[in-house]
């Protein structure tokens, strides 16, 4: 069993998030980290593995800087790592991201691609839908249980309507949700191995892909426009300091909700 | 003239309210506007009252993704479409991403407003947790937008459609994934909506057993309990008690958030209450760029005292 698990190196939960004023792109000059879902879908492939065997790799597209959260991939458990990096695949939007992670799932031709539920800046949980049409795969996401039996991947999932349970055949893409699992830290030992791990590191041009299908260029989508926060008028913030429930009870008080 | 396509969804033969919302705002700004209606047709694009294309292909059937890239691939050859429009769900959101990858066209997600400029089509969104305000356009077309759940409000009255049924052909592929069960898990669990008060739990109260916390807290201010999707999935509290995206939208006078980060998706199902205070021990956590009191701090310490001081009041 071969699992690739999609994965994104994303501002660090910390760093104050802004866009380029000049190229309206998100600047991605400060901390990074590995996106905070797709720690799940490492995981859930982790126990994949543990219980079938066989290999899992973790691939992104992303800044060379990405290295480091695919290092914390590597030091969880993963096997190998694909890093697609380039400066023509700057600022590539959905359609441009997935021409490039499509092309080096369809060399991998994993059994199982997995995603994690949502990337923190981008937030659009789509991702996966556009990668599986690209491979001509089946299709499960948001699944909150995972189960894989005979070549085939059940998927249980949260809609606005309940819960369906959706099987396919493998080899399938299926974008599991926060709720799947509780991902592990990384042992001291697993971040002493991380480094000794294979980590490839791809060009476009490796991929077959031109410049004309990444970056902006492979882009239909563009912003034309960006306007500053809305100020935060009439927010109160405090940090407990043993008090915290007295002062609630205050306000509470004061705008008579209790 | 080539139009602008609105995928209806539907369920249970009603089409949803977020879809009728983004055909309203459609019609509103001009132009050529279809719905399309996909699987279980002709009763239920009959109440949508604008002109309406139906595909009523047994591939259709169950509410899966892939299938319906295969029709509106084929709708949009069809018509020349070069707006492709979704109200936000579990399905559009994939039906969207994957019809763009199809025909090489941009999708924006989130767009919480639609307009156009000299004839081009400008949406607006959000960005990085509603903290600033991206105008955002499309290259060429066809353009695809994914609008946020409940962005639109349904034009008032609905009369009957005029039909125009279409086929697709669809791929090997798009119909590998089966739908094999759908359970509704409405029925069990207290009713929030009307509630005046709600405390809601997340995946910061640690354990299942935490709730209890909640339960005594919206006992002494009169309230009910919610929950966010994680905590639903992973089984803590009942489908019921979800407000979200996916769960319910509630509007009640004071929202007390336990251990919750603020995700968009769950934001859209509260943020119009009249207070939201939030108790979250990550001071960056996103909830606290909306809550009205901000309280960095641990639930296990704070929500017991909160609620032991109320009741010394009562
Ligand atoms: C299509 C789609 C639909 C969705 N629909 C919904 C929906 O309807 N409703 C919904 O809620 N979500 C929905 N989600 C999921 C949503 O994106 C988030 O994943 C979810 O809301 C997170 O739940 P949470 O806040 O409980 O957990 P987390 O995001 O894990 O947050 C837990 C928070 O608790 C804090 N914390 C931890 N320990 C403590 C402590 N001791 N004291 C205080 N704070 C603590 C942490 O700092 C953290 O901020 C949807 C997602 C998608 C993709
Ligand atoms: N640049 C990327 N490289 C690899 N995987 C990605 C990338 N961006 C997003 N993903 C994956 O796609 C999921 C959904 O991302 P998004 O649609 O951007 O919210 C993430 O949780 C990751 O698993």
């Amino acid at each position: 069993m071969k699992i690739a698990v999609c994965v994104k190196h994303v501002p660090d939960a910390t760093a104050q998030k802004r866009l380029d004023a000049s190229t309206f792109r998100l600047d991605r000059t400060g901390e990074g980290a590995l996106n905070p879902t797709d720690l799940n879908a490492i995981e859930e492939a982790l126990r994949i593995q543990a219980a079938h065997g066989g290999e899992v790799v973790v691939v992104t597209l992303g800044p060379a800087k990405a290295t480091d959260s695919l290092r914390k991939a590597l030091a969880m458990g993963v096997d190998r790592s694909i890093l697609v990096t380039d400066d023509a695949a700057a600022g590539s939007d959905l359609l441009a991201t997935s021409a490039a992670l499509a092309a080096v799932l369809a060399n991998e031709a994993p059994d199982l691609t997995l995603f994690g539920q949502a990337s923190s800046d981008g937030d659009g949980a789509v991702l996966w839908a556009a990668v599986a049409d690209r491979l001509r795969r089946p299709l499960i996401s948001q699944v909150a249980t995972l189960t894989i039996e005979a070549g085939t991947v059940t998927g249980k999932r949260q809609t606005e309507f309940g819960y369906d349970r959706i099987t396919a055949p493998l080899p399938a893409v299926v974008a599991v949700s926060d709720a799947i699992n509780e991902p592990r830290y990384p042992s001291l030992k697993g971040i002493m191995g991380a480094k000794a791990k294979p980590q490839a590191v791809l060009s476009l041009a490796d991929l077959g892909l031109g410049a004309d299908a990444s970056g902006e260029a492979g882009s239909r989508t563009r912003v034309v426009a960006v306007a500053p926060p809305a100020p935060k008028a009439g927010r109160v913030r405090i940090d407990d300091d043993g008090t915290a429930a007295e002062k609630i009870v205050a306000y509470l008080i004061e705008r008579k909700l209790a | 003239m080539a139009p602008t396509l609105v995928f209806l969804e539907h369920h249970d033969g009603v089409l949803q309210q977020g879809a009728l919302g983004v055909l309203a705002k459609a019609l509103s700004l001009g132009g050529d506007v279809a719905g399309v209606v996909l699987g279980a047709g002709q009763a239920v694009a009959a109440t949508c009252g604008a002109t309406v294309y139906v595909c009523d292909d047994p591939a259709l059937a169950v509410p899966l993704p892939q299938p319906r890239v295969d029709a509106l691939e084929a709708l949009v050859a069809q018509t020349g479409a070069e707006t492709v429009l979704f109200a936000a769900s579990v399905l559009a959101a994939d039906v969207a991403a994957g019809l763009a990858a199809r025909l090489g066209a941009g999708l924006n997600w989130d767009l919480t407003d639609l307009r156009l400029e000299d004839g081009d089509l400008i949406g607006t969104r959000t960005a990085f947790g509603d903290t600033v305000v991206v105008d955002v356009a499309w290259k060429g077309t066809p353009r695809i937008g994914l609008v946020r759940a409940g962005a639109f409000e349904p034009a008032e009255a609905a009369g009957v459609a005029n039909m125009i049924p279409f086929d697709a052909t669809f791929q090997g592929f798009s119909s590998l994934a089966k739908l094999v069960e759908r359970t509704h898990e409405e029925s069990s669990g207290p009713s929030i909506e009307d509630a005046d008060v709600i405390v809601a739990g997340g995946r910061g109260l640690g354990r299942a057993e935490n709730f209890s916390l909640c339960e005594a807290l919206a006992k002494e201010l009169g309230g009910a309990v919610g929950a966010t999707r994680a905590v639903v999935d992973a089984g803590w509290y009942p489908y019921s008690a979800q407000v979200g995206q996916t769960g319910k939208s509630v509007s009640p006078r004071l929202y007390i958030a336990c251990g919750i980060s603020g995700a968009i998706q769950h934001k859209v199902g509260m943020q119009s209450s009249g207070t939201i205070v939030a108790i979250n021990k990550d001071q960056n956590a996103p909830i606290f760029d909306f809550a009205d009191l901000g309280v960095v701090g641990d639930v296990e310490q704070v929500v017991p005292k909160l609620t032991a001081l109320l009741r010394a009041r009562a």
